[in-house]
Formats: C-alpha cells, sequence, structure tokens
C-alpha cells in the first residue's frame, strides 16, 4: 500500500469518524436519562419519526409507479423526465422549501385552491412537514427502484402474461417480488433522508413544537439555547440512524447489487 | 379446431413470412437454424409480438388481424414453455403451477387441489414446496411444461424445450416429454434446432430458413427427401440438385453421377454417407459412379469416421463418406490425400426438384 495512497485514506477515515466519537465523548451522560425523557424530546423524536414513515409511504405510493414508468414507459422526452426527477437530489433542501411554499402556499398556485375549495393548508402542518420530507426523498427511491426495474428480466412478465395473468396482476405477482430488494433498498435510503431533512421543512413546514419540530430542527434550536439538550438530540438521531442501517445492511447491500 | 397463423412479421432486415397450420391432437415442430425465425414467430402467435400484416385464427376466433384485431397474451388460450422455462423464482413449485389457475380467475383452494393433481402427473408432487431453483434441469422443464398445460391451453407452445438441459439428461427428459405432448389433445408447437428432437416429439415437420418454410411435412419423409443443404445436412445426407437425363444425372454443380433408374428433368440426389467407399487405387471392374476424389476434412463420430471429399471435376464437389476406424488405418488417411471414391448407385435417391 503505498504512504500516498495510505496517508489520505486514514484522514477521510478520521473525518467521518472524530465527529461521531466527539458526539459520545461530549454527551452529557449524568444529565442524559433525565434530558431524554423529557417531553421535548419525546415530542420530537415521535414527530420524526411519524414524519419521516409517512413520507417514505407517500413516496412509495407515488415512487414506484414513477419509477416503472420510466424503465418501462415508451414516450418522447423520457429522457429529459428522467433528469428532472432527480433535481430534489442536488437542490439545496431550502430551494425546495421555497418552492412548495410558492406553488403549496396559501396563497400558492395549487394551494390557494386546495384553501378554497377543500380548506386544507399545507403549510406550517405536520402535513407540510410530511409533504417536504417526501418531497427531497422520493429521488432516492426513485432510482433505486428504476435500477432494480431496468435489471428484471421483462420476460417474466412475459411469461405471467401467456399464463393469463393481465397488466396489474403481473405487477403484483411477479415484477414486485422480483424488485423487492431494490424496492427495500430504495425505502431505507428514503426513510433516512426523511428522517434528516432540515432545510425544506424549515422553509415550508416552519418550527411549530409538537407540530413541525422534528429532531434536526430541535437539534439546531436547541443549539441556540441548551447546547447539551442538542448533543443529546444528536446522539438519539445517530443511535436511529445506525440501528436502522444495521438491521437492513444485508438486505440493503444485496438490494444494490 | 384448426390453427391458422399466417405470419407476417419485419424488424429491421429481418422479415418472416410463414403460412403455418396446426390441427387438433397434432404436434408440428418448427426446426431451422438459428436466427430463422422460429421464435419470432413463437413470440407471434402467443400474443408477445404483434403481426406486421397477415392473420391468426383459432377455427372462426381470430387472435391477431392487423389493423383490426389484436388479443393480448392472456386472452388467448394458450401455454408456454419458455427456453429457460421462466419459473418464478419467489413462488414454489405448487404456486407456480397454480399461477395460470390463479389469474384465470379460479379460487385459490381449488386452483391448488388442480396444481397438486398436476405435478402428480408428471411424478414431482413431493417438491410441491419447493423453490424452482433448488430443482435439476429435468425437474425444471416438468414443472414448466405443467404450469403451462394447467390452464387446460388450446395451443401449446414450446421454445427449445430441451436446449437448457444437459446431454446426459437430454435423452430421458425427450422420452417423458413426447409422452406428455402425446396425451396433450390441443394442438401443439414445438420450436427448437435440433433435429432430433423434432423426428423424435413431432408428427410433422416445418423447416424454416431465413424467415420463410422452405420444407414440410412427416419426419420420416424430409428424412428420406431432403430439399435444402441445410436440411440434408440435418439428416446426414449428401444432397445435390441436376438434370437427368436416362441413368444419369448431370449435377448443376459439375460432374455427373449414375442412377440405377432412370430419370428425366431436373431433380434432387440424395444418399447416406455409408453409400460411399473409399479405395486407395480405381477399384477394378469399375463400378459406374467411381472418382478421383481428395480428402478435405476428417471427423470422429461415435462409432464410424466422417470424411469430407472433393471429387471434382467428375464428381460432386462436396462430399460425405462415412467409413469404419478400422477402413482409416487402412487407408493412411490425411487431408490432401488422393483417393478413389465409389457410389453404390442402388443407395442413390432420386425425386423430382420442384
Amino acid at each position: 500500500m503505498p504512504l500516498i495512497l495510505l496517508l489520505p485514506a486514514l484522514l477521510g477515515l478520521a473525518f467521518l469518524l472524530v465527529p461521531l466519537i466527539g458526539l459520545v465523548a461530549k454527551a452529557p451522560w449524568s444529565t442524559l436519562p433525565s434530558r431524554l425523557f423529557s417531553a421535548d424530546v419525546w415530542d420530537a423524536l415521535r414527530l420524526s419519526l411519524v414524519c419521516a414513515t409517512a413520507a417514505m409511504v407517500v413516496c412509495l405510493l407515488l415512487g414506484i409507479p414513477l419509477a416503472w414508468l420510466l424503465a418501462r414507459g415508451s414516450f418522447p422526452g423520457r429522457g429529459v423526465i428522467r433528469a428532472l426527477v432527480t433535481v430534489p437530489l442536488v437542490l439545496p433542501p431550502v430551494v425546495g422549501g421555497v418552492a412548495l411554499l410558492l406553488v403549496l402556499g396559501r396563497r400558492g398556485l395549487v394551494g390557494q385552491h386546495l384553501d378554497a375549495w377543500f380548506g386544507i393548508t399545507l403549510p406550517f402542518t405536520t402535513a407540510g412537514v410530511i409533504v417536504a420530507e417526501a418531497f427531497v426523498a422520493m429521488p432516492f427511491l426513485v432510482i433505486s427502484v428504476e435500477g432494480a426495474l431496468r435489471a428484471a428480466d421483462p420476460r417474466y412478465e412475459e411469461a405471467a402474461a401467456t399464463l393469463g395473468a393481465g397488466r396489474w396482476l403481473t405487477f403484483r405477482r411477479v415484477t414486485l417480488p422480483s424488485i423487492a430488494p431494490g424496492v427495500v433498498a430504495g425505502a431505507v435510503l428514503c426513510w433516512a433522508r426523511a428522517l434528516g431533512e432540515f432545510g425544506a421543512t424549515i422553509t415550508f413546514a416552519g418550527n411549530f413544537p409538537g407540530r413541525t419540530t422534528t429532531m434536526p430542527l430541535a437539534v439546531y434550536l436547541a443549539l441556540e439555547t441548551d447546547p447539551d439538550v442538542a448533543v443529546v438530540l444528536s446522539l438519539v438521531l445517530l443511535i436511529v440512524s445506525v440501528v436502522v442501517l444495521a438491521s437492513l445492511r444485508e438486505r440493503w447491500i444485496s438490494g444494490l447489487r | 379446431m384448426t390453427l391458422h397463423a399466417d405470419l407476417r412479421v419485419t424488424r429491421g432486415d429481418f422479415d418472416l413470412s410463414l403460412d403455418l397450420t396446426v390441427e387438433p391432437g397434432e404436434v408440428v415442430a418448427l426446426l431451422g437454424p438459428n436466427g430463422a425465425g422460429k421464435t419470432t414467430a413463437l413470440r407471434a402467435i402467443s400474443g408477445l409480438l404483434p403481426l406486421g400484416d397477415g392473420r391468426i385464427a383459432l377455427d372462426e376466433e381470430v387472435w391477431d388481424q392487423p389493423p383490426r384485431v389484436f388479443r393480448t397474451p392472456e386472452r388467448r388460450p394458450i401455454g408456454v414453455v419458455f427456453q429457460d422455462y421462466l419459473l418464478f423464482d419467489h413462488l414454489n413449485c405448487l404456486e407456480n403451477v397454480a399461477f395460470g389457475l390463479r389469474a384465470r380467475g379460479v379460487d385459490k383452494q381449488s386452483a391448488r387441489a388442480e396444481a397438486t393433481r398436476w405435478l402428480d402427473t408428471v411424478g414431482l408432487s413431493s417438491y410441491a414446496r419447493s423453490r424452482p431453483r433448488s430443482l435439476s434441469g429435468g425437474q425444471a422443464q416438468r414443472v414448466a411444461l405443467v404450469r403451462a398445460l394447467a390452464t387446460s391451453p388450446s395451443l401449446l407452445l414450446l421454445d427449445e424445450p430441451l436446449a437448457a438441459l444437459d446431454a446426459s439428461t437430454t435423452l430421458h427428459v425427450r422420452a417423458e416429454l413426447g409422452q406428455h405432448l402425446q396425451r396433450f389433445t390441443g394442438h401443439t408447437l414445438l420450436v427448437t434446432h435440433d433435429p432430433l428432437d423434432a423426428m423424435v416429439l413431432a408428427d410433422r415437420l416445418v423447416i424454416v430458413e431465413n424467415g420463410r418454410i422452405v420444407q414440410e411435412g412427416r419426419p420420416t419423409e424430409i428424412a428420406r427427401r431432403p430439399r435444402t443443404d441445410y436440411v440434408a445436412q440435418l439428416v446426414g445426407l449428401n444432397l445435390y440438385r441436376g438434370t437427368a437425363s436416362g441413368t444419369t444425372v448431370t449435377l448443376t454443380e459439375g460432374g455427373t453421377i449414375t442412377l440405377a433408374e432412370p430419370a428425366t428433368g431436373p431433380v434432387h440426389v440424395a444418399f447416406p454417407p455409408t453409400a460411399v467407399s473409399l479405395y486407395p487405387e480405381a477399384p477394378s471392374g469399375s463400378p459406374r459412379n467411381t472418382w478421383p476424389a481428395t480428402v478435405t476434412g476428417i471427423e470422429q463420430h461415435a462409432h464410424t469416421v466422417r470424411v469430407r471429399l472433393t471429387a471434382t471435376p467428375t464428381g460432386p464437389t462436396t462430399l460425405l463418406a462415412d467409413i469404419t476406424p478400422a477402413a482409416v488405418a487402412d487407408l493412411h488417411l490425411s487431408p490432401g490425400q488422393p483417393l478413389h471414391a465409389t457410389l453404390k448407385a442402388t443407395e442413390i435417391h432420386t425425386y423430382p426438384s420442384s
């Protein structure tokens, strides 16, 4: 192993791991239990988990059909649409939040009709958090599922058709099971992204404890008032991420292969 | 009920144009080299590929007639056994066989009972809960066969059903498949590039080259009277075209062959490689068909040696001879060696070539 590669490699490893170690080292262990079980932390964690899971479900419901359309459909401009789908991936989340506000805000293009016709207001509500999280997380699911669909052998779908299965039945009983690892991988990435979402959430949904203050928002908020609480919250997020990653590692890796 | 398929499909440079009929209970084999359009034909009949022109109909029931009628595969009464079987790996064998019944609206209980019966007919009921991945090639093929048969199709389509098997099991599986096809009362269309599969399994052969039918008939008829070089090679015969006048045939490629029985006009001349004998010197008594020849190739077969020769200008340009290994040793055969080839006129088969 040449030193010129080894040295930056170790430096990179340290760069990734030392902040996490620092988080654990600086945690106020003595007061940890009392802080951990405070109502604020609990509310933020519950809200984060609920919103991230709801956002993941939204992404699954809309993202799998979208991935199918991109992988199997043949229509003009498919390449352009695929590129557009990945825009939220590279877009600064704050910009996404602003865009959502302009469209779904109370005076937004779509939002004003939602408000006038159905009395639905999305910004600065828990539903708004879910919308913001789904917006930034969906591309992860679409890309993963589309990749799995492209890798799946379409001849199995043909075999199902010759056995009398229509398109929908074939999709449910043949296509979906065969891409399950890709869907799981996409869902995990999507959930993790939603859980950590900050910029779009605070822009579109604001910061109202119990309603829109998710863990990342609570961390940011606590950093200004009580840094110890920020450390505790961060630690909780770190543990949740590691647990999820560890429990799905096997499937995740097999899905990406 | 008769299946009529007038298939016309154009894909890029390739142009398929076949007119097929299959009677009930009949097994028809579509035989041809790779790229002849056999699989394209099968895909068109199963509805996986729409026709460009033509018509597919089972009696009065039209399946495809562009531009007006097109039935999707799930609305055709067919069963397909694919080349690599395409069993669903996330389902066990029983669920695979029950899939078609479930798709056609049979309730779960009845579908499973029916699927169990089908697995039983191929001796695989003990594998009902096994995943297809864990089966041997022959077992997987049988599951694929009963999966296709479970929906009681009018037409059974088989795409190279034995190609994915290793040589040691092919013999056994082929014989068994033959029995199942015999029992099936619907129409069967088999696609294969293996002449042995076609000869053993089919009642009638349809030979396809370059998207066209070049010959069709009963296996014995095709074996005795091949019409193209491909067919002659398939059945291991020497085949030539020529013009007969009395007992002499002037070959179009040059050289002459003398017949035992007189004939006239354009003819095909066919004879097996075993009818050719090789001698180091011109044999005495001068049999009628004796040509100086040169060895161009030697192939070892199971019990014989096939020698490729050229007998220009007096005889055929290419000539196959089957001789015993002992004769090879006697002759000290090597490529480029000059010899004398004789052909027994009584083993020559002559038939009009139009």
